[in-house]
């Protein structure tokens, strides 16, 4: 990260990348497709949210569940569906980059929002209506204001998501439609402008930074004291129009969600001779013309990839469990070590493989040949959450219970191993399973970290859209199913470990 | 003028509400007694428009109400807790009403400053209500609800949760402060010592029901 820095801060460089107009083009572009996103995402989003906070219907925490799942989706996968479900002539625009955009982020304002909605109290609405409100005026003037600061947080959340996003635009952008971090891995990797590149990842730290700062400054000066109700306020739809009002949002929220991802197996199933499986059975490298290959090898991209996720799950867990012990048992001081493994949190993936990249690039030994790099990046990204999940329970263990250990004879190190190491798996579980899922679908540093032969599916699956023929494709598209099921599948068993955790 | 004839509810099956009927006078203020879980609050959201019944007519200075939506109604509602709006200050709250009817502003704030007068509660309108006592907030919801004018006032409750002796000091107030509106009103309370102080007349929710209810 250092390094990043020194070499974005020459002053020749800072000159001349920011005197180019391209970059303020890049700069523009990222800017206004992120608004507009965050926007649109909000703007739809408010209608399931609504359904989903307020009303107790068949099928609530599934369509919950369904956005969850969307949101944890690899950012290649989001792309692939995007491309198989839009007509060609919108394949490429940035109207597909919002349409991806919404989708992924739906989940954080039915979550985010929706956790204040389904708090609020009923009474305030109840007597502004008294007070001679119509429905609409009560939206306008008590439940929207009541409302901002959870609209306002998720609107941070998916702006900054949306800012910095890179799978979806690497796939579905193309010339005049790049954002900041596409330019900088465009720069970095294919045109050989390391410092244009330093200089641009400099300016998006700046810029996401501003943008968070200012919404929390936002926050603050309009907290209102609020009284909300401990537990949710559900209630079936009694009303007939109530009823067709949350089937019709509830219906439309998930069809919108399923047909691209429909879409996308429908896809790998077509071939240039009809619909087959050719694509799922034949996995192997494809020949374009007899003996010239494309060096695209799916099965073999599998196989980097797990090999990838099981060795950066690995060491998310180590490093991660190893960190969350340091900073429950360091106190205080464990404050600034737990600030220090966040910083990945709010750094891109691509500053993670841009700086790493041009970090290793030291001789004598050419560090970035080695095949850990990829792990090694994929675990720095995982660690924070590892962490996060870690802490929480080692936070909920009564003291107590270990000094009474200690007191009924145990020496200290037996007490830890009876007290705290049991509870200590479960989070631990949880963690690998994001750590996999994470690695899995990690795109950017990957992008920068990874070499030719040592593809991970996301790197395969974007180099298989991007080319002509539908055998490709196919193989693509059934190559992102495989990818997005594996992922749901982690992140779900994860979830699974966590519930049974909580029901004694 | 309220008129409440053989209302019925039933939560799942059960009659909370069994062919209720009460009568209010132009101007009077009436106090409904019981003990809880007896459906006097239901009554008070029967007559509000929040609570659909399944039987039986609720009628507003002679015009039938019953499938009329609560924000046409013209009634006004204080809450057990008040329920002011926390993103609003006081003069906001009181205003509240008067803005949904699309009140010029100066009238508006001729009508707030008079409302605050009336609960005792002059100089208050840039207060936030979250540093309001428990008392004034009782007040500002009075306040809001009487401020544009609505045919019934309903409280549910509306001193619970108060120390005994500002209770008390504030039930005398209530009386005045109802009086001196002139306002219909129908008060749930369970403390019969505070329905003497503020009603003019007093009726027990037993004897409301139409058939046989204890």
């Amino acid at each position: 990260m250092l390094t990043l820095l020194a070499r974005a801060l020459t002053p020749g460089a800072l000159a001349d990348t920011l005197g180019d107009s391209d970059t303020w083009r890049v700069v523009w572009f990222t800017t206004w497709q992120a608004v507009l996103s965050t926007v649109l995402t909000i703007a739809v989003g408010l209608a399931p949210a609504y359904v989903c906070a307020r009303y107790r219907f068949a099928g609530r925490r599934l369509l919950v569940g369904l956005l969850t799942g969307v949101f944890v989706l690899p950012t290649v996968v989001m792309g692939a569906a995007m491309l198989a479900v839009l007509p060609d002539s919108m394949e490429r625009t940035v109207w597909a980059i919002l349409a991806a955009h919404v989708l992924f982020n739906l989940a954080v304002v039915v979550r985010v929002v929706g956790a204040v909605w389904e708090h609020l109290p009923r009474e305030l609405e109840h007597a502004a209506a008294t007070l001679g409100a119509s429905p609409r005026q009560v939206a306008r003037h008590v439940t929207l204001p009541l409302l901002r600061p959870a609209i306002g947080a998720a609107g941070a959340i998916v702006f900054v998501f949306t800012f910095t996003s890179f799978g979806v635009v690497r796939i579905l952008g193309g010339s005049g439609r790049t954002t900041v971090e596409v330019e900088v891995w465009r720069q970095a990797t294919q045109l050989d402008g390391i410092d244009v590149a330093a200089v641009l990842t400099v300016v998006q730290l700046l810029l996401v930074g501003g943008a968070v700062a200012w919404s929390l400054w936002i926050q603050r000066r309009h907290r209102t004291t609020l009284a909300l109700l401990t537990s949710a306020d559900r209630q079936r739809p009694r009303t007939a129009r109530q009823r067709v009002l949350v089937a019709a949002t509830a219906a439309a929220t998930a069809l919108v969600v399923l047909i691209p991802l429909g879409a996308m197996f429908a896809r790998s199933l077509r071939t240039p001779d009809g619909y087959s499986l050719a694509a799922w059975t034949d996995m192997g490298e494809t020949e374009i013309r007899p003996g010239v290959r494309l060096g695209l090898d799916p099965t073999g991209a599998m196989l980097n990839s797990l090999r990838a996720a099981g060795l950066a799950t690995l060491l998310a867990v180590v490093i991660g469990g190893l960190a969350a012990l340091a900073i429950h048992s360091a106190g205080r001081h464990g404050r600034l070590l737990d600030a220090g493994l966040m910083l990945p949190l709010g750094t891109s993936a691509v500053t993670i493989g841009f700086g790493m990249l041009i970090t290793f690039d030291v001789d004598p030994i050419d560090w970035r040949a080695s095949p850990l790099l990829v792990p090694i990046g994929h675990a720095l990204i995982a660690v924070p959450f590892v962490v996060r999940t870690t802490l929480g329970v080692l936070a909920a263990i009564d003291p107590r219970l270990r000094e009474a250990a200690t007191t009924l004879g145990a020496t200290p190190v037996r007490a830890w191993a009876a007290v705290t190491l049991p509870a200590l798996w479960r989070p631990l579980a949880v963690g690998a399973g994001l750590a996999g899922a994470i690695s899995l679908g990690e795109f950017g540093a990957t992008s920068f970290l990874s070499r030719r032969d040592t593809e991970t599916m996301p790197l395969a699956i974007e180099q298989l859209l991007g080319r002509t023929g539908s055998v490709l494709q196919a193989q693509g598209y059934a190559l992102a199913v495989i990818l997005a099921t594996a992922t749901v599948a982690l992140v779900v068993l994860g979830e699974l470990v966590r519930d049974r955790a909580r029901r004694p | 003028m309220l008129d409440v004839r053989d209302v019925t509810v039933r939560f799942d099956g059960a009659a909370v509400l069994d062919g209720v009927s009460l009568h209010v006078a132009d101007g009077e203020v009436v106090g409904l007694l019981g003990p809880s879980g007896s459906g006097k609050s239901t009554l008070l959201r029967v007559v509000a428009g929040l609570q659909v019944v399944d039987a039986g007519t609720v009628a507003l200075d002679g015009h039938d109400v019953t499938s009329m939506p609560t924000h046409r109604r013209s009634v006004g509602l204080v809450f057990q807790d008040a329920q002011l709006f926390p993103h609003r200050d006081v003069a906001g709250n009181i205003a509240f009403g008067l803005q949904m009817a699309r009140w010029p502003s100066p009238r508006c704030n001729a009508r707030v400053t008079e409302m605050l007068g009336l609960v005792g509660l002059a100089g208050f309108e840039r207060r936030a209500v979250a540093t309001l006592s428990g008392g004034e907030r009782t007040r500002v919801a009075l306040a809001r609800s009487l401020a544009p004018s609505p045919a019934v006032l309903l409280l549910d409750e509306p001193l619970t949760g108060l120390d005994r002796t500002l209770r008390d000091r504030l039930a005398v107030e209530l009386a005045a402060i109802l009086r001196a509106a002139g306002t219909t009103s129908l008060m749930v309370t369970h403390d019969p010592h505070e329905a003497e102080t503020i009603c003019d007349r007093v009726v027990e929710m037993a004897t409301l029901g139409g058939d046989g209810r204890q």
